[in-house]
């Protein structure tokens, strides 16, 4: 067992605070995505749970046990560094089983385990190569090897795939993400990368400027962003957010009053909120309809799948998905209605989401 | 075909007159110092080897006083070697690992040590030593050569340790390594070539260091003090052939150096 608990922690350098009172709870065997934008803390907040960095208040305890104190080879923890940090000086089989001679285990044993890590990562051709004979991507897995190699409770994995071409990341994502559901170890994994985050965690903790703004699965961090900023990094088009004018419990957007739910029209603050609503969740007509925003078109990308259609409304930038074949100008007047209960809710001066009612979503799905 | 511009001709013109520069002289004392006895005396003097013979050499490591200087000499420059290392790579693994308040002060304070002439700190040394009771030994010439040589040891070690990367040494923790181990084990072997090459450079610097050498020994002379206090009177085939006996290991050193020279200001980590 090998949860992860993480109790009110900060971390200043100097007069930057890297990590503000973060407080996290990883699961036994649960894949935790550490997501956010650069200098938001994250890799610090990793760095911390391995014991690289040392804490300045709250505690952190793996396992049940308080390792807060304790140098990182005690806290039964493996971690891959962004860089790989393949010791250059030895070979693939003597950089997997340096863990392993540092646990004084038997000859044996480490030469089992080697093999048997490297086989997991492919790499069982390599093992007599010195680390500058090898690709990145091969490099890459030497380092994912030697962690696992150990069998530690924890992995803590630091942007391990950003230094990968765009072809070899999407490979070693889906083979990462296997290696894990087999493995059966607690992961914390940072990344930048919001595709990675959303494909491979069980939850994600949004991160910024040190502080956790929402930690929930990747469904949930995607469909309902628990601030404007989630909304807006994660995503791609980002979220649309719209200013909503509130009058008499009404909500009205460009003119045009849309359909407020009750739970959400308890928390409305007039004179006004933001609306948020994603690309793929507005349709869009060449006709005036019932209910519909009038906009401008701005420009069209074809994507293949579909269109990506940016549009305006008075100041607002709008952008929307069309079906591939519907055929738009630019300067065209069209017509949006945005799905309803697809819009999100959102305090117009501090961009916190409004209460969801998560309960009566479940059941509406299943119903 | 490259063509070649004109300025980059004259580069190379520059390049090898400033080579010929440095190494003319070096060329003739090495033909000189291997010709026998009544070559050297011959005027002008051949710029070929004519005959080679090991006589002058033998002449000169033969001559009394001597063979005591060299190993007078020795002695000082693995003492310098030491001490210096002992005190300035762990100063320079300081510069290069940590970011520490007055890190930047602390490198400028470090060379500009060298900024003191040396003329004008001997006459107090002495005095100091002779107080001490260390004047005209081996300990005041190889503690006044470390006094010298620390400013290079400590950049050049700092140099060659932040060409490893710091993820390694973290690396080699979260793998159930100590700090000390982690050093022991990935950054130790990673910079034995470079530490190395600045062991050599203390050596050479002690072993090259004539002024304080001169002025803090009297009868315990190191050999290029006991070189120059008989340079006067000796003759000809003496001179050559200490010249190029004093030449040998800095040359042998520039081959291994070279490279961490290039960075000698080093890479800054975070």
């Amino acid at each position: 067992m090998a949860e992860i608990r993480i109790q009110n922690v900060w971390k200043t350098f100097g007069k930057v605070v890297a990590v503000k009172d973060v407080t996290l709870t990883v699961e036994d065997r649960e894949f935790v995505i550490l997501l956010g934008p650069s200098g938001c803390g994250k890799t610090t907040l990793l760095r911390c749970i391995s014991g690289l960095e040392q804490v300045d208040r709250g505690t952190i305890s793996i396992g049940g046990r308080d390792v807060t104190n304790l140098p990182p080879r005690r806290r039964g923890i493996a971690m891959v560094f962004q860089s790989y940090a393949v010791f250059p000086h030895m070979t693939v089989f003597d950089n997997i089983a340096f863990g392993l001679r540092m646990k004084k285990l038997p000859k044996d044993e480490i030469e089992r385990r080697v093999r048997d890590a490297a086989a997991l990562m492919h790499i069982e051709d390599l093992l007599d190569r010195y680390p500058a004979q090898l690709s990145g991507g091969q490099r890459q897995r030497v380092a994912v090897a030697r962690a696992i190699a150990v069998q530690s409770e924890v992995l803590l994995m630091d942007e391990p795939l950003s230094n990968l071409d765009a072809l070899l990341r999407l490979e070693m994502r889906a083979e990462l993400k296997r290696l894990f559901t087999e493995l059966e170890t607690t992961v914390v994994y940072v990344t930048h990368d919001q595709v990675e985050a959303m494909s491979m965690g069980d939850r994600i903790a949004v991160m910024r400027e040190g502080e956790i703004l929402q930690f929930d699965t990747p469904v949930r961090v995607y469909d309902y962003p628990a601030d404007r900023f989630i909304g807006g990094f994660i995503g791609n088009p980002p979220m649309n957010f719209l200013v909503a004018d509130v009058e008499d419990g009404r909500v009205v957007v460009h003119g045009t009053p849309i359909e407020v739910p009750p739970l959400v029209l308890e928390h409305l603050k007039p004179p006004r909120t933001l609306v948020g609503i994603r690309a793929e969740n507005i349709e869009l007509f060449t006709e005036q309809q019932e209910g519909a925003i009038p906009v401008q078109v701005l420009v069209v990308e074809p994507l293949g799948s579909h269109n990506l259609v940016t549009a305006r409304a008075d100041g607002d930038i709008i952008k929307v998905n069309t079906p591939a074949d519907l055929r738009l100008a630019p300067d065209q007047r069209v017509w949006i209605r945005f799905v309803p209960e697809k819009i999100r809710w959102f305090d117009a001066q501090t961009g916190k989401a409004l209460p969801v009612d998560y309960q009566a979503v479940e059941a509406a799905r299943v119903g | 075909m490259r063509r070649w511009s004109w300025s980059r001709v004259w580069l190379h013109v520059l390049a090898v007159l400033l080579a010929l520069w440095v190494i003319v002289p070096i060329y003739l004392i090495a033909v000189a110092a291997f010709s026998p006895r009544d070559v050297i005396y011959k005027y002008p003097k051949p710029l070929f080897p004519t005959q080679v013979s090991l006589e002058t050499m033998l002449f000169f490591i033969r001559s009394s006083g001597v063979l005591d200087s060299v190993r007078r000499s020795i002695v000082v420059a693995l003492l310098t070697l030491a001490v210096s290392m002992a005190v300035g790579a762990p100063a320079g693994y300081a510069l290069a690992r940590y970011v520490f308040p007055g890190r930047d002060t602390f490198r400028i304070a470090i060379v500009s040590t060298r900024a003191f002439p040396i003329v004008i700190l001997s006459i107090p040394l002495a005095v100091s030593f002779i107080n001490l009771g260390l004047y005209d030994s081996v300990i005041s010439v190889a503690l006044m050569h470390t006094a010298l040589a620390l400013p290079f040891t400590i950049l050049v070690t700092s140099s060659v340790f932040a060409s490893v990367p710091v993820d390694l040494e973290e690396a080699a923790m979260t793998l159930g390594c100590s700090r000390l181990g982690a050093f022991w084990r990935i950054s130790l072997p990673l910079t034995l070539p470079g530490l190395a090459a600045a062991a050599i450079f203390t050596f050479v610097l002690s072993w090259n260091e004539v002024f304080a050498a001169a002025i803090l020994t009297l009868r315990n002379r190191t050999l290029p003090a006991h070189v120059l206090s008989v340079l006067n009177e000796s003759p000809l085939p003496f001179r050559f052939a200490g010249g190029f006996f004093l030449l040998v290991p800095a040359l042998i050193f520039m081959l291994f150096i070279r490279r961490y020279l290039f960075n000698l200001w080093g890479r800054v980590v975070r």
